[in-house]
């Protein structure tokens, strides 16, 4: 690999890896902050509205750190692949300037009401303005997920003389069948890391004894989410995006299972070191069989792989594709099994007092981090060689013009900065966890404090 | 068609640099005019619920560039590579310094955020009016529609352009003014008392400078620029452009004058549109003029996508901006008038 290729390629795989643990936490907060304002809309619980305030608060710090590494993103289709964007722009800038026109402007103007306006507003208004904020986000994410479904599955186009593709058919492009499927995987996803934090954030409050009621909301809301979208991540969302990869991408799924051979009744491998010099597994553990029936629904059905295209064809880093993917999926397992156990003492009401499960709970929050990360390594790595998959090579769509010099100085200014951000974003975060929710003081009790004089209160 | 989003994209740049050029502004000059903690909430209060939704304009209009013309998008956006990342940074140095100042409570830090916020915003308007300097001038082309451009080179206008020559310097220059100026109109319109009076001592001293610049940067647009002229000569009709841009400074001095606070703030507004309109009108259908020759030039026709995409992107563009328009009209109407800070609140800016 030539030494521009290899830099433009981390300076992508790098900002936008960095850029996904926020919106990551924003869309996946941004449906449980919906409950927490619902319960107090319908129910007068003052407690629940300051869980809402105090997440809103956390929201807030993430969306700013999304917002301002998102940007970069969209940039650096035309910085660093800008044949990339010369072959495809009349296509997939279609949704990316539909994300800004439909999602940005609701989430931005939104946000700035919902964040400061709840002193101005009625409450059914800022109600609302936190369901706008949820619509916002989750359909920036369609955005991105249709832009990239299209990288992977394209449709709806046409070449044109100049080898460039145009757009001929907008409903095939916004309706991609690809798009359905990850974008429900990927959304869960979300919901899941904002699900682990939010109990996590309950965990340590219970554990440390402070904040005790706001704690309880918290984990209760959190394991209780986790569990529904941790299940709904594996069946049917996981299960039907591996199955499209069978049918669209036969030779990504071969990588990411290292199947070196197309064989009937293909064995799933769930442990083991892919070796790809000698086609070979190290230490295997695999369940016979199983890879045929999740793909094909039989145990006997063929399974296409490495070797029914040339090398040149495969994706070019086979062992971290199948590292990503596993971890992804056995993750995904981990998930289920922790927020199943959780949910189950929470109805047996042994939760709050349970403190291996609450330490549990606790350290898990960074897992759906690593998960959601391994998962867009799988779809990305996976798509590898092709840059649009068919199409374009990811060799012929970097910016030719810029040099490996030009793109490295960008590269490390960019890892200075994020470095900045990320301390000040766990000082932020911290602060916020430290503080806590505000107390929620008793309806007759606030008017007298309000009535008391500078001098009684001292 | 091309024609058409030719002129859309310019309406959503022209946009932006309107709204968050007074944001822009306001960060620029706040250092200098808002003295301590209360002042300096003041200026964060009355940007802070509207600054991201300015900028997302320029996202927006990032994105309709990239699907109408991308060839534009591709040759432009690599070829400017160096300050195009400059600029993501300091937008990244500016939101924190919006963003982060009332999550702390030391008075050290605050200082810190406020001048992060400062100098990201001016270095930003100096970019920005660097970055228009170089779309009107030209830039190195190649045949197959590539450039690259080094910071500087020799600082002059030639065919060996850096980003920065004296040509571009000044339109840097221009812009920081007119932002400024622009800036501290809004903040009058906002603020109340000292601090209203100190933004509106700025924009009366800054006023000459800012004519005086107008003119100089015209002279010498018309100089550096061979054919510059062309479209104005074609239909004289574009000669109102240069009439609005002198106008609208004529109707901000006596508006100021007249303490019409609103007035004035609409001037400036009219004043950023007619010299951006200005240099679109010479500019067409050029949309990146090569300075290695007219047979380089990137245009509307050779840059622009498929009629199909053209044409469903009016569609949805249309209901976007409509959409956009309801929440911008509800969201200021919600933050208008002067800003006036509540005592001891504990979250909000």
């Amino acid at each position: 690999m030539d030494s521009a290729l290899l830099i433009h390629r981390l300076h992508f795989a790098f900002t936008v890896t960095y850029h996904y643990l926020f919106p990551q936490l924003t869309m996946g907060l941004a449906p449980l902050i919906v409950i927490l304002k619902t319960i107090a809309w319908r129910t007068g619980d003052e407690r629940y509205d300051q869980a809402a305030r105090f997440w809103a608060k956390i929201f807030g710090i993430n969306f700013v750190i999304g917002v301002v590494t998102g940007i970069p993103m969209e940039f650096q289709f035309g910085t660093n692949w800008s044949h990339f964007s010369r072959f495809a722009g009349g296509v997939i800038g279609q949704t990316l300037a539909m994300e800004g026109c439909f999602a940005f402007f609701l989430e931005s103007a939104f946000l700035g009401l919902f964040l400061y306006g709840e002193k101005r507003l009625s409450k059914g208004l800022h109600w609302f303005s936190a369901v706008m904020v949820f619509l916002g986000s989750w359909l920036s994410g369609y955005f991105i997920v249709a832009t990239d479904a299209w990288m992977q599955n394209p449709v709806g186009y046409q070449r044109v003389a100049d080898g460039s593709v145009q757009l001929t058919s907008f409903w095939q492009l916004v309706l991609n069948p690809w798009a359905w499927w990850q974008y429900a995987h990927n959304m869960s996803g979300a919901v899941i890391t904002g699900a682990f934090v939010m109990a996590a954030v309950g965990a340590f409050y219970l554990l440390s004894e402070k904040h005790i009621e706001a704690g309880r909301i918290f984990v209760r809301l959190g394991v209780i989410a986790a569990l529904f979208v941790s299940v709904f991540q594996i069946v049917p969302t996981g299960d039907e995006q591996g199955r499209m990869i069978a049918r669209h991408q036969p030779v990504t799924l071969a990588a990411m299972e290292a199947l070196w051979e197309t064989q009937p009744g293909a064995p799933l491998v769930i442990l083991g070191q892919p070796d790809v010099a000698n086609r070979h597994i190290d230490n295997p553990i695999v369940a016979p069989r199983m890879l045929s029936f999740l793909t094909w629904r039989s145990w006997t059905a063929e399974v296409k792989g490495l070797n029914s295209v040339p090398q040149k064809d495969w994706p070019d880093n086979i062992p971290l594709l199948y590292y990503a993917y596993h971890i992804m999926v056995g993750l995904g397992t981990i998930f289920i099994a922790v927020t199943a156990i959780a949910c189950l003492l929470l109805w047996r009401r042994k939760l709050y007092e349970s403190r291996w499960m609450l330490w549990i709970l606790l350290l898990s929050f960074p897992f759906p981090y690593i998960a959601n990360t391994a998962g867009w390594m799988t779809a990305e790595f996976g798509r590898q060689p092709w840059l649009v998959y068919g199409l374009l090579r990811t060799v012929d769509g970097y910016s030719k013009m810029v040099s490996a010099g030009n793109a490295w100085f960008s590269f490390l200014g960019f890892a200075g900065m994020y470095t900045v951000l990320s301390i000040l974003f766990l000082f932020l975060v911290r602060r916020e966890i430290e503080h806590g929710p505000e107390a929620v003081v008793p309806k007759g009790l606030r008017e007298q404090i309000d009535r008391l004089t500078p001098a009684e209160v001292r | 068609m091309a024609t058409v989003w030719f002129m859309i994209v310019a309406v959503m740049v022209a946009i932006y640099v309107v709204l968050d050029g007074f944001d822009l502004g306001a960060g620029a000059v706040h250092l200098f005019i808002a003295r301590d903690d209360d002042e300096r909430r003041t200026v964060i209060r009355a940007v802070g619920p509207v600054w991201d939704g300015n900028e997302v304009w320029l996202l927006a209009a990032g994105g309709t560039l990239y699907f109408a013309f991308p060839q534009l998008y591709a040759s432009g956006f690599s070829g400017f590579y160096l300050p195009l990342m400059m600029v993501l940074w300091l937008l990244m140095l500016r939101a924190i310094g919006i963003e982060f100042r009332h999550h702390v409570q030391e008075p050290v830090w605050k200082g810190f955020f406020d001048t992060i916020f400062g100098l990201s915003s001016i270095l930003l308007a100096i970019f920005f009016g660097a970055a228009l300097g170089n779309v009107v001038r030209g830039v190195p082309l190649n045949a197959d529609g590539y450039f690259f451009e080094p910071l500087w080179t020799n600082w002059r206008v030639g065919q060996q352009n850096g980003i920065l020559d004296w040509y571009t310097v000044m339109c840097g220059v221009v812009a920081l003014v007119t932002l400024v100026v622009h800036g501290s109109l809004f903040l009058a319109n906002k603020t109340e008392g000292e601090l209203n009076r100190r933004a509106r001592n700025v924009a009366s001293w800054l006023w000459p400078v800012q004519v005086l610049l107008t003119v100089f940067n015209l002279i010498a647009t018309v100089w550096a620029v061979p054919g510059i002229l062309t479209n104005y000569t074609r239909w004289p009709i574009g000669y109102l452009v240069p009439a609005v841009v002198i106008g609208s400074l004529i109707y901000m001095y006596f508006a100021h004058a007249r303490r019409n606070e609103k007035g004035a703030f609409l001037a400036s507004c009219a004043y950023i549109i007619a010299m951006l309109v200005g240099a679109v009108f010479a500019l067409y259908p050029n949309v990146l003029p090569a300075s290695t020759g007219a047979q380089y030039n990137l245009t509307i026709y050779n840059s622009a996508t498929g009629v199909h995409g053209m044409s469903v992107g009016l569609v949805w563009w249309s209901i976007g901006m409509l959409l956009a328009a309801v929440y911008f009209v509800f969201l200021y109407r919600m933050f208008k008038g002067k800003v006036k800070l509540e005592e001891g609140t504990t979250h909000g800016y």
